[in-house]
């Protein structure tokens, strides 16, 4: 920093985050954000589990971490279970009253680490689950992943004169959660910090398997500008493309509704490299789909 | 205590001894019973350690993997198609420096599918940086566990540490076990104290991103560490014997091997079978004894040249096979020997795969018709539609 600017010297407007900074995350990463958010409301009293990806990969070239807590990183699969085996072992030798999160991207999360969370759930384990939901394999390259939205372009689900990007829906990763009956199952997004945080807290609270999606726009996959990664995630709510919900044994106990604010998913997707070939002549029936999905969730959750 | 039990019952009494803290395990034929009977274990509230019931063996290694890393003693038990799913996960164990206990009851490997015995699996692990170590009967696959937690857990080596005992053959074997009493074992077996684990007073990063720059020193020091447990497995060994009396060999074991001219190598359960061959064959003057290879990994190259100074041939004996090499064992052998100045033949035989039976007869005609003989690879007991012309020993 120079001199120059004649500010006078201020407080560090937080103290140090449990995810410090000067990691190597690209500018405007959504994931990095979420994760310190979720970090700094579980506080220091919480061993953390976390899958190969991004998240993983920016904050711990040795010799060198981003994480002042107890943190340990297994394989791309498994952070479910390595929490499990945390849990246990806490569990055995009498420390009740420390936090275990395991967390992982979309990809670690909804797809190849299916089984490990299904189980982790099942057994109801003191364990809560992240999943940091930037909708890709973003660490290998942008691959698409079963959290891919319908039509969305990555380097595996490119457009071409024969396609329109990812061919597949978004999972329900949700409701294949809550489907196992857990006692707390929700969604966030870093567009609202304070709701993010407070979930983090009240699902810490409740004892047994917790798990919350949380939205995170990755500028570098989705293609926006870095400085628009907050824009981008609140954008994805108003218009209906990603619900803010709650769930509890099965059930929505509370969802954030869009009103009046309700957008439509033109204004979302425009602002994104990875739709762009939606915007021609062609693709205006996929366009269509895409608000079809918007209006479905709307509807599915009430969120007018 | 001596009770007359299966190999799998004696193995679970062993493990529950050694007070692990978690136990996560997934069934498959022929470990089932040891996991069953560690859960009867659990039920009736004689096992203090927590069992953690999975949704696969990649689930159950990784939870042990999270257990131990946490600062708890952990156990798992697997074979064949369920060692392979737990592959990755073994590989980042020992990465990460983590003194978990396995027991293998060992399997082939599919297709086509096989319950039954053979080394395979364990192979398929040999360079996954774990400690593999290979038990010849029901008693010393008991008293191998509490062997294996104190030498994984020792802080200069800090490795994880696969017992092999033969699918079927040991497992589901009745046999008297002499179990030690919880006081014996924990005189034996200090609890787990890492010096370091996830707590909270003292935030460590386990698990990072190692660059170029980093990677190859970790490999480094895996390596030096499987050469330094050399002396610690015999050290342990030999205490296990000065605190109950029983000693199975340290790196290796040898049978009538003084002033043995032929001599016999192998693992696992076939040792019994080779005693029996050997007394016979002594009884009409052979002069052949036994090397009895007890860890495979690290691989005690020192101690078998030591005790091979005299001997002119090794007849290696495995239930096993890379394809396209063929006999692992056979190999380790020949390199243990090459460029020395006593360098002894080695003659390979594959035998005992899929559970195919091990009869002394056949072992006694592969040691008449194998004198003078350059033999690699040599399959034993083939069916004679399939064996090559010149085969041996064929059905
Ligand atoms: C078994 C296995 N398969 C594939 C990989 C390669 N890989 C590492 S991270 C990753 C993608 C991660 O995607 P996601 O979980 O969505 O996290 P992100 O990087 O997007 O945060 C892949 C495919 C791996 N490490 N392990
Ligand atoms: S690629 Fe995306 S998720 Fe990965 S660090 Fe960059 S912005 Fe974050
Ligand atoms: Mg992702």
């Amino acid at each position: 920093m120079t001199e120059s600017t004649k500010t006078k010297k201020q407080k560090p407007p937080v103290e140090e985050s449990l995810l410090t900074c000067g990691h190597r995350a690209c500018a405007g990463c959504g994931e990095a954000l979420g994760a310190k958010l979720v970090m700094d409301a579980a506080g220091p009293n919480t061993i953390v589990a976390t899958s190969t990806g991004c998240l993983e990969v920016f904050s711990t070239a040795f010799p060198q971490t981003a994480w002042r807590m107890p943190w340990i990183h297994s394989l791309f699969e498994n952070s479910a279970a390595v929490a499990a085996g945390i849990e246990a072992a806490l569990r055995n030798k009498g420390k009740h009253d420390i936090n275990v999160i395991a967390q992982g991207g979309d990809g670690g999360t909804a797809d190849i680490g299916l089984g490990c969370l299904s189980g982790l759930l099942e057994r109801n384990q003191n364990v809560l689950y992240v999943c940091y939901d930037n909708e890709a394999y973003m660490n290998t390259g942008v691959q698409r992943s079963g959290l891919t939205p319908y039509n969305a372009r990555t380097s595996t689900s490119p457009s071409g004169t024969e396609s329109f990007g990812n061919q597949h829906q978004k999972k329900n990763l949700l409701g294949i959660c809550a489907a196992h009956n857990i006692p707390y199952a929700a969604t966030a997004t870093v567009a609202y910090p304070q709701d993010l945080m407070m979930k983090v807290k009240k699902a810490l609270k409740i004892p047994g398997a917790k798990f919350l999606q949380v939205h995170v726009p990755c500028p570098l996959g989705w293609i926006h500008k870095s400085e628009l990664t907050i824009e981008v995630a609140k954008l994805a709510v108003s218009t209906g493309l990603f619900p803010i919900v709650e769930m509890q044994y099965n059930k929505v106990t509370r969802t954030r509704k869009i009103g009046k604010d309700r957008r439509p998913v033109e204004d979302y997707l425009k602002l994104q490299g990875r739709f762009k070939h939606l915007f021609t002549d062609t693709a205006k029936d996929e366009l269509e789909k895409v608000r079809q999905i918007a209006q479905a969730n709307i509807e599915y959750f009430g969120l007018e | 205590m001596k009770m007359m039990i299966e190999g799998s019952m004696g193995v679970a009494y062993m493990v529950m001894r050694c007070r692990p803290n978690v136990i996560a395990a997934y069934p498959i034929t022929p470990q089932t019973h040891i996991v069953e009977d560690l859960s009867q274990f659990k039920a009736d509230g004689e096992l203090s350690g927590e069992f953690i019931n999975v949704e696969s063996e990649f689930g159950a290694a990784s939870v042990v993997l999270g257990a131990q890393a946490a600062g708890a003693r952990a156990y798992s038990a697997t074979t064949s198609q369920g060692l392979l799913l737990m592959g990755e996960v073994l590989f980042n164990m020992a990465g990460m420096r983590l003194p978990v206990v396995i027991t293998v009851a060992n399997r082939a490997i599919s297709a086509p599918i096989s319950i039954w015995n053979d080394h395979s699996d364990a192979m398929v692990m040999r360079d996954s940086g774990w400690i593999m170590l290979f038990a010849e009967d029901n008693q010393e696959a008991a008293d191998m566990h509490p062997q294996a937690y104190k030498i994984g857990e020792n802080p200069e080596i800090m490795l994880p540490v696969m017992i092999n005992m033969d699918g079927f053959i040991l497992t589901h074997a009745v046999e008297t076990v002499d179990i030690p009493s919880q006081k014996e074992v924990d005189e034996f077996l200090p609890p787990y104290k890492p010096e370091e684990y996830l707590n909270v007073e003292n935030p460590l990063t386990f698990g990072n991103l190692a660059e170029p720059q980093w990677y190859m020193e970790t490999r480094y020091k895996l390596q030096e560490t499987q050469e330094d447990a050399k002396a610690l497995i015999e050290k342990i060994a030999d205490e296990y014997k000065g605190k109950f009396g029983r000693y199975h060999g340290g790196l290796i074991d040898t049978y009538r091997m003084d002033d043995a001219e032929r001599v016999f190598v192998a693992m696992g359960s076939i040792i019994g079978t080779l005693k029996d061959v050997v007394d016979d064959l002594r009884a009409r003057g052979e002069k052949v004894g036994i090397l009895k290879i007890r860890s495979f990994r690290p691989f005690p190259k020192e101690k078998i040249r030591e005790v091979c100074g005299h001997v002119k041939e090794l007849l290696v004996l495995e239930k096993a096979i890379s394809f396209g090499l063929g006999g692992v064992l056979q190999e380790e052998l020949r390199s243990t020997f090459y460029g020395q100045k006593h360098q002894p033949k080695v003659l390979g035989f594959v035998l005992g795969l899929g559970g195919r039976d091990i009869p002394p007869k056949s072992l006694i005609k592969l040691y008449e018709v194998s004198k003078g003989k350059e033999i690699s690879n040599e399959f034993v007991d083939l069916r004679p539609e399939v064996a090559p012309k010149g085969s041996l020993v064929t059905l």
